[in-house]
């Protein structure tokens, strides 16, 4: 009898057990989904839902440049919140679910990233090269691709930006300011409009990277342009004393900097510049979508953009990486590819004013002034650089953002600034 | 019913559903969790064993040391706002205004209801200083005083934080503690007022000793949420400047899901579900102990 009873309580143990095995296994991914084996049967597309500009255009282009590749291949859009992305994008890829373009992060995609080593991301010198539209990609937007990746070429650039100082041409003529060209001239200015009791530069604490990007550009300025990559390549760290001065300098233009900036948003920041409040911000050229909105801009043609003083060349980003999925490319996704490349550069131009890392095939007429004027520059542009956070680890980026404010405002020392994030480095976290 | 209730099958079946559910949500992710302290890897490439590599670095890691230390500050302090605030507007609900306290009780609980995010915001507004001053910095103009940059050090930011969340607090345990007065018989406070207690003494030997098991009970509970702040601190100021009020489960939401440390992530979520034991069996030992003989 007793062992009847066990022998039942023991099928119901495993009865219970491989029913919750089997519940378990229904809410895991499937190790390969069809997908896989069949390539993409949609242009799937999945963006943060800050990003705004990239679904716009693609509705621009499925109605008209790349009508036929969506009859192909349809097109759709999903959004998640960018502080989500990261872990959305990993848990996708675990359950083998990736869309056929992604917006991932830089440590996941590029060479030895965790997407890298999973073969999810493709390798889009290559395909370019074999779709014959390389050519469309700008020299420029390849080099910071390349300096970025290690060589690699895992992102489309959507957006190619250049970063430098906007200014407020009316403060600075009214106090009789000339665009400053040394970094002491900058410290110059910056002491004039404060003591005019003008705002001389306006960041945001909340978002630190506004701030950091400032220490970026004064090491270019101050030790070369190869100064952050050779702390890349472990050729130099933050903590030596070279670096640790430029962040003291940093430091000592804190009060040059908006009162009460740690806790400032960045929405409040572009106000601030776009209300002509502040003379000076430190920022890249997607603010132009802000400037070229009469909504945004009280100060209509009165900003302009000029070059970070000392640095040969401007900091230049693409954008967040935008990777498309190894698994399931085929010929529906390259023709996707090839439209994307042809189209991309003039339609954003036209219909945003943003730049592009491709080349501009139609002409954009009536361009505002300061979107030609900047469209001129990058054209002229000797070279680029990486920005400040450019090389970093995850948590050194999300250190050096967090720390910057009290790096600014003197709550916490250049020394402990720069050991910290040297500290994420050496720690490869 | 008293059959249904005595037959064993009857009851699996009744129970089965909500335990599967319970095992799915609860005590399957709670598992895995503790599994993944032990290990190194993301959803991508996969996990390995890695030991207790994940427990020595918790041990040499400052910033979570901190983060406990913020923790254990933010708890206590909160706590005993929480429980001090909330028992004295119970008593002038219960001694004071009686049955006219409607209007104020729901006044006061109101913040409950509002969003945390909101309420962040509402607090940097009234805290900032640029681009505007808001009213407390205005308010301190007032006396001659300069304005204060509230959120650029850690301890103005702490006040803020406390101020905070103690306002959006303070209604709910002040009706959770409403509930346990009002159920004292009116004859005890009365046999007590005729035997000459009054105020404090009243409140002090009769009105806390009877309300102690809903006492205790409100105790561990604002432990307890307040041991796993987040969301407001992280809607307020991220827990800046730099880490300075950055709270332990906020520090495992970096780690986890910012840098992509699954591992150590889990690890630090280890250590938030060992003090929120420790402190709630703390409580539990103290209250067990018997007051009638001091």
């Amino acid at each position: 009898m007793n062992i009847r009873t066990n022998a039942r309580r023991a099928g119901a143990v495993i009865a219970f057990a491989a029913g919750t095995s089997l519940v378990l296994a229904g809410c895991a991914g499937g190790g390969s989904g069809d997908g896989a084996s069949t390539g993409a049967t949609e242009f799937s597309v999945l963006v943060t839902n800050e990003n705004t500009q990239t679904g716009q255009l693609f509705d621009i282009l499925k109605e008209n440049q790349c009508a036929t590749e969506e009859k192909a291949l349809p097109y759709t859009l999903s959004q998640t919140p960018s502080a989500d992305m990261q872990s959305k994008i990993q848990l996708l890829s675990g359950q083998d679910a990736l869309p056929v373009f992604y917006a991932g992060t830089q440590s996941l995609v590029k060479p030895g990233g965790d997407l890298e080593k999973a073969g999810q991301v493709l390798d889009l010198r290559q395909t370019f090269d074999d779709l014959g539209v390389l050519d469309q990609v700008t020299p420029a937007a390849q080099s910071v691709i390349e300096q970025l990746y290690d060589g690699a070429f895992p992102t489309i650039p959507l957006q190619f930006n250049i970063e430098g100082i906007f200014y407020n041409k009316k403060i600075f003529a009214d106090n009789n300011i000339e665009i400053p060209t040394t970094l002491d001239e900058l410290t110059e200015a910056a002491d004039k409009l404060k003591a005019a009791g003008v705002t001389p530069i306006v960041a945001s604490g909340k978002t630190g990277w506004t701030i950091s990007r400032w220490l970026g550009a004064m090491i270019y300025s101050e030790l070369g342009p190869d100064a952050l990559s050779k702390v890349a390549s472990g050729d130099a760290k933050l903590t030596d004393p070279e670096y640790v001065k430029v962040a003291q300098q940093l430091q000592d233009l804190g009060p040059d900097f908006i009162d009460g900036i740690t806790n400032l948003d960045y929405d409040t920041m572009n106000a601030q510049m776009l209300n002509g409040d502040a003379a000076m911000m430190y920022m890249g050229t997607w603010f132009l979508a802000n400037v070229n909105n009469p909504d945004q801009n009280k100060v209509g043609d009165d900003i302009g953009f000029f070059q970070f003083p000392g640095i040969d060349g401007y900091p230049a980003n693409v954008g967040s990486p935008n990777v498309i999925n190894a698994k399931l490319y085929n010929d529906g996704v390259g023709g996707w590819l090839s439209c994307i490349a042809k189209n991309w550069g003039s339609e954003a131009l036209k219909t945003q004013g943003s730049f592009s890392g491709f080349v501009v095939n139609d002409p954009v007429a009536d361009l505002p002034p300061l979107t030609a004027d900047i469209q001129d520059k990058i054209s002229k542009a000797p070279g680029s650089v990486l920005w400040f956070e450019g090389l970093f680890t995850p948590k050194a980026n999300a250190d050096s953002s967090a720390n910057a404010a009290p790096l600014l405002t003197g709550a916490m020392s250049a020394e402990d600034f720069m050991g910290l994030i040297q500290g994420d480095l050496d720690s490869g976290q | 019913m008293k059959h249904v209730l005595g037959n064993k099958k009857a009851i699996a079946v009744l129970l089965l559903p909500a335990l599967l559910i319970y095992l799915g949500v609860m005590v399957v992710p709670a598992i895995w969790s503790f599994v993944l302290s032990f290990m190194d890897g993301s959803p991508v490439v996969g996990f390995e064993f890695v030991g207790l590599k994940n427990f020595e670095h918790l041990f040499s890691d400052k910033e979570a040391l901190n983060a406990l230390l913020f923790t254990l500050k933010y708890a206590i302090i909160i706590s005993v706002g929480q429980i001090l605030l909330g028992y004295a507007l119970a008593l002038l609900y219960t001694f004071v205004l009686r049955k006219s306290s409607t209007f104020i009780r729901t006044m006061v609980f109101f913040p409950v209801v509002l969003p945390t995010v909101a309420i962040a915001l509402l607090f940097g507004k009234l805290f900032s200083v640029s681009p505007q001053e808001g009213p407390i910095n205005s308010i301190i103009g007032l006396f001659g005083a300069p304005a204060v940059d509230w959120f650029a050090t850690g301890e103005n930011a702490f006040i803020v934080i406390v101020i905070m969340d103690l306002w959006r607090s303070m209604g709910f345990f002040a009706i959770l503690l409403y509930a346990g007065l009002i159920e004292i018989p009116e004859e005890i406070l009365d046999s007590a007022r005729i035997d000459g207690a009054g105020g404090l003494r009243l409140v002090w030997n009769i009105v806390v000793p009877v309300s102690l098991p809903v006492l205790m009970a409100t105790i561990i509970f604002s432990l307890n949420s307040s041991l796993k702040v987040f969301d407001s601190i992280l809607a307020l100021n991220n827990g800046g400047p730099g880490s300075a009020t950055t709270p332990l489960n906020l520090l495992m939401y970096k780690t986890a899901f910012t840098y992509g440390d699954f591992g150590y992530g889990s690890t630090l979520a280890l250590v938030i579900t060992v003090v929120c034991l420790a402190a709630t069996l703390l409580v539990f030992r103290s209250s067990r102990r018997d007051l009638t003989k001091g």
